[in-house]
């Protein structure tokens, strides 16, 4: 739906020549949310920005379902971007207009008629759940209501593709739920093709299908969400992923188990589970077969599109045949076991 | 008061509104579009033309640096050539029109240039043309900085009307000047700034609640 072909931006800066992004190539399926997390200046926002051509790259081809936008001239570029729904951080709503002439907004531009646009824009409101404020200000309404009218607005012109600058960064975290949810409800029911812009992992996880990292305008790794998040190849990834999901052993836990009393005939663990296995009771099952005791000392089981994944450290008793055999077992079952240590 | 000066009170009120009220008028209809070019012709604006925008800034900027009481004589040719006159009323209003448009080209484009760079890029994003970023976006949006633009305006004007008696142009200030200071009617004067803080006073309130009305921010 979306292909990028060797885009290079660089910007005049003071300081000489900015290379925002340098060479990226991307290619987003059709019906796919698509997320691009990186930090804050890895070149985030001129990315999404050059897929709709609001920034004009200075080197490489930017394809929108089959066609070069980049080398249509300004009337023909303003068609494809009737294609191209976009929402913002700060929502860029008209204060001038109500809830309802917002919406209507990218109709009146394509001059449909009133009651045309009546027609279209009474059930999008409705789809945000927005239906009772038609005739509220933007200045009346909350900031999660706020980026509402900016995706009903996004969607009006029945846009193939819907681009997402940071769309939740400015809500809180109740806010931010909603509003991935109304975005993941309007890609499986409009079968859109969704790009999402974030520096929150946690927004990757809980909307995306398929994520690339950003960083200095390079892509440094890309794949569908589950694996990246199971797999990370790159530190950065690692970090960012860390933030989500504690791997971080918590300091009390770290100094009691430290003490030499623990460390005799016990084995430190970390399991990593991911896919099925978590839904099984390998644990329990654990422990009657090999007559270990597994104490669970920490960890956390996270879910990516229906797919548990997670770490378990487990402080396992038992001789060391029994244990060996354990993690024997374990491992047959797509559990990875890794030696903890304590530093 | 003798009704004699009570009909001059009425003439030289009437006086002031025609010179303040079609300068006014004036400066608006051609004030607007030249802030509006201003704006959109400015560099990274919609319709970016630097050369453009330059020469015109120049020229706003000429105007407006010269003091009015010059502007006034230095363009009698040019008042004459309009109004066939180059005294009275009618005479007094082409200079007035004329300082007023670009301070209102200056005020509007101001105006507009407080508006987020983000609707207009929201706007783009739609595939809006220039023309409706303008007509749906900038102008919408900029409305109440407008009309408190315009505000400004009309109350300047008032204080420069008082100027135009220079030019036999009659209005409130030059009936305070001629009786007030030249013939020593202190009653006079008084009443003619008593009169003139009045009309100052309705149109900023005028204004203020136009512009309140039209603001949803
Ligand atoms: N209009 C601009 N002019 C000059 N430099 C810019 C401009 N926009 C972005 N940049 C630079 O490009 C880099 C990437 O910026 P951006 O795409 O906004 O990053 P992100 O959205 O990931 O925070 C930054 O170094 C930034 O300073
Ligand atoms: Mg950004």
């Amino acid at each position: 739906m979306i292909q990028l072909q060797g885009i290079t931006k660089f910007y005049a800066g003071s300081a000489g020549r900015v290379e925002a992004l340098s060479g990226i190539d991307l290619k987003i399926d059709p019906g796919e949310i698509f997320g691009i997390i990186g930090r804050s200046g890895a070149g985030k926002s001129t990315l999404i920005r050059c897929i709709n051509l609001l920034e004009r790259p200075s080197e490489g081809h930017v394809l929108v379902a089959g066609r070069d936008l980049t080398v249509l001239d300004a009337a023909a570029l303003r068609a494809a971007r009737h294609e191209i729904g976009m929402i913002f951080q700060h929502f860029n709503l008209l204060s001038s207009r109500t809830v309802f002439d917002n919406v209507a907004l990218p109709l009146e531009l394509i001059g449909m008629t009133r009651s045309a646009i009546e027609e279209r824009v009474t059930p999008l409101l409705d789809l945000v759940g927005l239906g009772d404020h038609r005739g509220r200000y933007p200045a009346q309404l909350s900031g999660g209501q706020k980026q509402r009218v900016g995706i009903a607005r996004a969607l009006a012109s029945q846009p193939k593709v819907l681009l997402c600058d940071e769309a939740t960064s400015a809500l809180d975290p109740e806010t931010t739920r909603s509003i991935l949810a109304l975005l993941r409800d309007i890609n499986r029911r409009l079968g859109l093709t969704v790009v999402v812009i974030t520096h929150e992992m946690q927004v990757i996880k809980d909307l995306c299908d398929r994520v690339a990292v950003l960083d200095g305008g390079r892509i440094i790794e890309q794949g569908d969400v589950f694996s990246v998040f199971t797999q990370p190849q790159m530190a950065l990834t690692q970090t960012l992923i860390r933030d989500v999901i504690g791997h971080e052993t918590p300091p009390g836990l770290l100094e009691r188990l430290s003490q030499p009393h623990l460390a005799d005939g016990a084995a430190l663990r970390r399991l990593f589970f991911s896919g099925q296995s978590t839904d099984a009771p390998l644990i329990s099952e654990l422990s009657r077969r090999f007559s270990v005791d597994i104490n669970i000392l920490h960890g956390q089981i996270d879910e990516i599109r229906g797919r548990p994944f997670g770490s378990l450290l487990v402080l396992a008793k038992g001789e060391a045949a029994q244990l060996e055999a354990a993690w024997a077992w374990l491992a047959e079952r797509d559990v990875r076991v890794e030696v903890a240590h304590v530093q | 008061m003798s009704s004699e000066l009570l009909s001059l009170f009425w003439d030289s009120f009437v006086e002031t509104l025609i010179m303040v009220g079609i300068a006014g008028g004036i400066a608006t209809a051609v004030g607007i579009p030249l802030g509006l070019i201003l704006s959109i012709t400015a560099p990274g604006n919609v319709l970016e033309r630097p050369l453009l925008n330059r020469t015109l800034g120049l020229v706003v900027n000429a105007v407006r640096s010269t003091p009015f009481i010059i502007l006034m004589v230095a363009i009698i040719p040019l008042t004459r050539l309009i109004t066939g006159t180059s005294i009275g009323t009618a005479a007094a209003v082409v200079p007035l029109a004329i300082a007023a448009i670009p301070f209102v080209g200056r005020l509007i484009e101001g105006a507009l240039r407080e508006v987020d760079a983000g609707l207009v890029e929201a706007a783009q994003a739609m595939g809006a043309t220039p023309l409706q970023v303008v007509r749906k976006v900038l102008v919408p949006e900029a409305l109440p900085g407008i009309i408190n633009g315009l505000t400004i305006m009309l109350v300047n004007l008032i204080g420069f009307s008082a100027m135009a008696g220079a030019v036999g142009g009659g209005g409130l200030g030059d009936l305070g000047i001629r009786y007030g200071y030249q013939r020593f009617m202190p009653e006079v004067m008084a009443m003619v700034v008593l009169i003139l803080i009045v009309v100052v006073q309705l149109v900023q309130t005028f204004g203020d609640v136009v512009a309140s009305r039209v603001d949803h921010r």
